[in-house]
């Protein structure tokens, strides 16, 4: 990216008709370490790669409940992922006591993104460096959204954000249609696999530390598979045999 | 014959305005509830009555126990109004609560929660009688009784409602083994014992008052969750 006279200010446009501060911000959310999700007709599925500042760090918390239908995981600045988060969290916790009823996913992320938006207009106020990834179940079935620093949201049967999330994007492109009729364990499998390929060779891969894994359903609150929990999927997948990636 | 004098109508010198009457914002659905702790576990119960104030029965399938996490209930007699908008008040606190420390909120916590929330409307206060009843994190049971702002007290035994003078004394003998002339009983008791004591208590109370009766929730609380058993009382 480069630095531009036209990019100092969030309420400044460049005569391309960008507004560089946004876009900036979403670099932060390029910089945050892996993310994936997705979904099948009863199951929405998140999976996340943990990062630790050092040796003697914990890993940092990547998937959030934000309500027994919706969590995230989140990637980019983990501050501004928490006062995101506790925004859904109250927002959905309001809903219910005004209506005795669950908020739906996509209401829910409207108010999010509406949120991000305000943030790209007025002045003085920076946008949130950190994109979601909203996996929920409601009336209409199993969702997976995917919020941006822009005030966008996007749709998705999968999808994956942060650092390296190309490859991920990849392997999903290849096995999505199977998705829809996959079980539980197949989808956090397919999950796991896919944000196997966002580890460079020369990491440790997946290990029971740096994985964290959310899932939600119809009869299925939502729920953090993590450590110990977590171990007996990844056995699974070291059973298997390596998957083919498509070379060129 | 002494001619009958023609008083002059009162003159009205300013237009009275018509007294509707004031509105009355509580009215008292009644019922009873009541608990009993025993060492690691609590025995709640609370009749489903609930009347219109007078002679008139609303609903005979009105819940008077919620159960606010795996480890604690609330009892609450009163309006039923108030009652409810107290549950959803606590429910919502206690979600907030999970998600933000990452476990459910203790009963002494939510014991001084409540006491909080009531005195909160100190001013106009929720028409609620409450019982907390729970077992703590080491699984020893606890109870306390509140009054409608939000006095409270951790106690062995209580009962709150209409019913409440008549089962308050019968707790006083059996439970606490008071005003006895020859003490009956040991020391420990058996939750077996107390729930039958307890439904013994709670049809007692049926009988005499008008307000109580036509089914009762028997509520257990110890370490491995909570058990409800519904209990028949008389419909008259």
């Amino acid at each position: 990216m480069y630095r531009n006279q036209y990019d100092s200010d969030i309420t400044t446009f460049s005569p391309s008709g960008r507004i560089h501060q946004v876009e900036y911000a979403m670099e932060a959310v390029k910089q945050g370490g892996a993310a994936v999700a997705l979904k099948s007709k009863q199951y929405a599925v998140l999976v996340s790669l943990k990062r630790s500042s050092s040796e003697l760090g914990s890993y940092q918390k990547k998937i959030f409940v934000v309500d027994d239908h919706v969590g995230i995981a989140i990637s980019g600045l983990t501050a501004d992922a928490r006062m995101l988060c506790n925004y859904m969290r109250n927002e959905c916790a309001n809903y219910n006591y005004v209506y005795e009823n669950q908020m739906r996913v996509e209401r829910l992320v409207t108010k999010v993104a509406d949120k991000h938006q305000v943030h790209t207009q007025r002045y003085g106020r920076r946008p949130y460096g950190v994109g979601l990834l909203v996996a929920g179940f409601d009336q209409l079935g199993a969702h997976i959204y995917q919020t941006c620093p822009s005030g966008n949201f996007y749709d998705y049967k999968s999808i994956s954000i942060g650092s390296r999330s190309q490859s991920a994007k990849t392997y999903l492109e290849k096995h999505f249609e199977s998705f829809e009729e996959s079980s539980l364990e197949q989808l956090i499998i397919h999950g796991l696999r896919a944000l196997r390929e966002t580890i460079p060779n020369t990491d440790d891969g997946l290990n029971s530390k740096n994985v964290s894994i959310g899932i939600v359903g119809e009869n299925q609150k939502f729920k953090i598979i993590e450590d110990e929990a977590a171990q007996q999927y990844l056995n699974l997948l070291e059973n298997e045999e390596p998957v083919e990636m498509q070379t060129n | 014959m002494e001619t009958l004098k023609l008083s002059a109508l009162p003159e009205q010198s300013k237009q009275q305005p018509i007294n509707h009457g004031r509105f009355e914002a509580y009215v008292d659905n009644g019922g009873t509830v009541m608990a009993v702790a025993g060492k690691d576990y609590c025995v709640i119960a609370g009749d489903t009555r609930m009347s219109d104030g007078g002679y008139g029965i609303q609903t005979r399938h009105y819940t008077k126990v919620f159960q606010l996490t795996n480890k604690c209930v609330l009892a609450t007699s009163g309006m039923q109004a108030d009652t409810i908008a107290l549950q959803k008040r606590l429910k919502l606190m206690l979600e907030t609560y999970q998600k933000e420390h990452g476990k459910p909120m203790s009963t002494p916590a939510i014991a001084q929660f409540l006491s909080n929330t009531l005195y909160y409307k100190r001013f106009f206060p929720y028409y609620t009688f409450n019982l907390v009843a729970g077992v703590d994190e080491k699984g020893e049971g606890w109870i306390w009784t509140y009054d409608a702002v939000g006095s409270h007290e951790r106690v062995k035994y209580s009962s709150q409602g209409s019913g409440n003078q008549l089962v308050i004394p019968l707790l006083d003998n059996q439970v606490a083994k008071r005003n006895q002339q020859i003490i009956q009983g040991n020391g420990d008791v058996s939750c077996d014992q107390v729930v039958s004591f307890v439904k013994d208590a709670i049809t007692s109370a049926g009988e005499r008052d008008i307000y109580t009766g036509d089914f009762a929730d028997i509520v257990v609380v110890d370490k491995d969750g909570v058990r409800w058993e519904k209990f028949e009382l008389k419909l008259d």
